[in-house]
């Protein structure tokens, strides 16, 4: 059957939904909604590896459809978290959300199918465009604002990924994304950077980071869904493609593994903490992808793959608190096992799996990423992923359930979220559970590298229980020793702070000194002007006051011409 | 649901409480003994020292939680402190 519909570029089947779900409403609308992911996979299935539809466009060839095992990789996973965002956002009658968020799954799966880098920057482009609808959607005053500034990031990241491709492709020749590298010279060099950062603002590295902590949690329930799936998986991909091996991005991934969890430790809004986890997780996949080996490759995409699932768990969950509570901060919340144990439950399942415990699908894929770290003799980058790993445990296994549905009765009485949304978050978890129990025939069956693995032996499991028990052990501990942090309502600075006050607090200054300065001239300006007329009119005899005015216009005429005529006559003898 | 009900909620119950911890407690010291009984593979030196990874694991999230705990004194406002 699938062979024999015409063959569609891997991201059409998703718009096609996105243009449905603009034009269509009610039920027809959901049908096609669900149906579009499902179709996409299924015609993805049908591709074989390959270059599509190739063109030539001003001298070099663009490759807008590039099948490989690293792109397929995605193209599933894409598929997969549209589907569940689909199914969790059915319930939602806003228009404008189910357009945005099926045209920008569409826009990922574009992005992590493109042949060359000029096609590769229009998605990066659409990816920031539709994205941002996401976050607008919520209709507040601070979603606009974390909108806005979450644009302003996501276009500068594409511009300097226009500037750069164009650099590279006009000094290599070639349009082709493939390996691109920091070791070059001269101009090359400079475009191969800026790719790098461009890469690097949409993967949230340290201090480029704030887009993802301002905005996300600002977003309405059902689009932090998609948002927490595609932005930085398709930076992921694009890392991994084109700067594999740079060993830069070791230290890079290290840091971003390590110092969100501090700031996850004391924010309130829940939904922030798991921004900042999002974060902390990505961070193993740089250092995987920095490290470079196929087993570290292998473990920094298999990671994406589960961290898409698993983090989107606990963001639907999260969500469901918030659609039904209108509440989000630790500090207000608690209790809510009582009237939501199911949700308990799936968000007890995406915290075991983000926190790696083994048969749940974190543990298959980072204790990969960190053999390959041991294995290439990264030592302190092992002992720093180790404590990431613990800390994640800590914020995101422990703090996220413990706050939400445990803790003090906060005294909320509600019911369990909509079906839709209850049968997504099953959906997810139920993936969780089976790739971490059988990993070879879900997630390593797709993996790109060629590297065999095996992460379920004694060793493994034994020290993966030891340090999450003991992590658990600290919480308990401090907790009965009152030394753990309580939720406040607070706003935690970060490096946001530098754009939001440091620079606002000495370039409005300096804006308002320029704009008095003009003002200022202009009215010198002004009264030089009406001196000099002062100074020419006569205002009591209503007339100019030089020589000429006080002549009848004949007379002036007549004076100009022997001007002239005698002009003439000098000219004639010269 | 009735006050009644909502009162004979298990985690209510500071004795089922200290029971599940008292499990906890069990399975940690079961984990540690298990160090010494299992043979690990070693892939790194410092792995030689015994229950490495529940120490490490045990320090590391004290570490985090009072660091982060310092760093509230400096970075924690109030939280309009965007919106004024």
């Amino acid at each position: 059957m699938i062979s024999s519909l015409p063959m569609l570029p891997p991201f059409l089947p998703l718009l096609i939904g996105s243009i449905a779900a603009l034009v269509l409403r009610g039920h027809l609308r959901s049908a096609i909604m669900l149906l579009a992911p499902i179709w996409g996979a299924l015609q993805l299935a049908g591709l074989e590896p390959g270059i599509y539809w190739a063109m030539d466009f001003m001298g070099y060839q663009l490759e807008p459809v590039r099948v490989d095992k690293l792109s397929m990789m995605f193209g599933y996973l894409f598929h997969l978290a549209a589907f569940i965002a689909v199914v969790y956002a059915l319930h939602v009658k806003d228009t404008l959300q189910h357009v945005a968020g099926l045209s920008y799954a569409a826009s990922a799966l574009g992005a992590v199918f493109a042949g060359d880098l000029l096609t590769l920057f229009v998605f990066w482009e659409i990816l920031a465009l539709t994205s941002v609808f996401l976050i607008w959607a919520r209709r507040t005053d601070r979603a606009y604002g974390a909108g806005m500034r979450y644009i302003i990031m996501k276009v500068l990241s594409g511009v300097l990924l226009l500037a750069g491709a164009i650099i590279f492709i006009k000094y290599t020749g070639s349009a082709r994304f493939t390996e691109i590298g920091l070791e070059h010279d001269g101009a090359l060099s400079l475009g191969a950077w800026l790719i790098f950062l461009a890469f690097g603002i949409k993967c949230a590295f340290p201090f480029l980071h704030n887009w993802l902590t301002d905005a996300y949690p600002e977003a309405t329930p059902t689009g932090t869904i998609f948002l927490a799936s595609f932005t930085t998986k398709v930076a992921v991909y694009a890392l991994a493609r084109g700067f594999p091996g740079t060993e830069l991005l070791v230290w890079i991934g290290v840091t971003m593994a390590c110092f969100p969890i501090f700031y996850a430790v004391i924010e309130n809004d829940l939904r922030r903490v798991l921004a900042y986890s999002l974060i902390n997780q990505v961070g193993f996949m740089v250092v995987g992808i920095g490290i470079g080996t196929s087993l570290a490759l292998n473990g920094a995409v298999a990671h994406a793959f589960n961290d898409v699932i698993f983090k989107g768990l606990l963001m639907m969950t999260m969500g469901a608190v918030l659609h039904m509570t209108g509440r989000i901060n630790g500090s207000e919340l608690g209790g809510l096992y009582k009237s939501m144990p199911k949700t308990t439950i799936l968000c007890i399942i995406g915290a075991a799996s983000i926190s790696a415990f083994p048969l749940f699908s974190g543990f298959v894929s980072k204790s990969m990423i960190m053999s390959a770290a041991v294995a290439q003799g990264y030592d302190v980058v092992w002992l720093l992923l180790l404590f990431a790993a613990a800390g994640v445990f800590h914020h995101a296994g422990i703090k996220i359930p413990y706050f939400a549905f445990f803790a003090h009765d906060a005294g909320i009485r509600t019911t369990e979220p909509p079906k839709n949304m209850l049968l997504a978050m099953a959906i997810a978890a139920g993936l969780c559970i089976a790739i971490g129990t059988f990993p070879a025939q879900t997630v390593y069956a797709l993996l790109p590298w060629e590297a065999t693995y095996q992460p379920y032996d004694i060793t493994h499991v034994l020290t993966q229980l030891q340090l999450l028990f003991f992590s658990a052990l600290a919480f308990v501990w401090l907790n009965m020793k009152n030394l753990y942090p309580p939720e406040l309502p607070s706003t935690n600075l970060d490096a946001d702070w530098l754009y939001r006050k440091l620079a606002p607090s000495f370039i409005v200054p300096i804006y308002c000194a320029i704009v008095d300065a003009k003002d200022k001239v202009a009215k010198l300006v002004h009264q030089m002007l009406s001196k000099a007329i002062n100074r020419s009119y006569d205002r009591e005899k209503d007339q100019p006051k030089g020589y000429f005015a006080q002549l009848w216009p004949t007379e002036t005429m007549v004076a100009w011409v022997a001007v002239l005529l005698t002009g003439i006559l000098l000219l004639y003898y010269i | 649901m009735s006050k009644q009900q909502e009162k004979s909620d298990f985690f209510d119950k500071p004795e089922n409480i200290s029971k599940i911890l008292k499990v906890f407690y069990g399975v940690c010291i079961l984990l540690v003994a298990a160090d010494f009984i299992v043979h690990r593979h070693i892939y790194h030196s410092w792995e030689n020292i015994p229950a490495f990874y529940a120490v490490y694991g045990f320090i590391g999230c004290v570490m985090l939680v009072i660091v982060a705990k310092a760093m509230r004194k400096v970075l924690m406002k109030e939280e309009d402190y965007y919106d004024k």
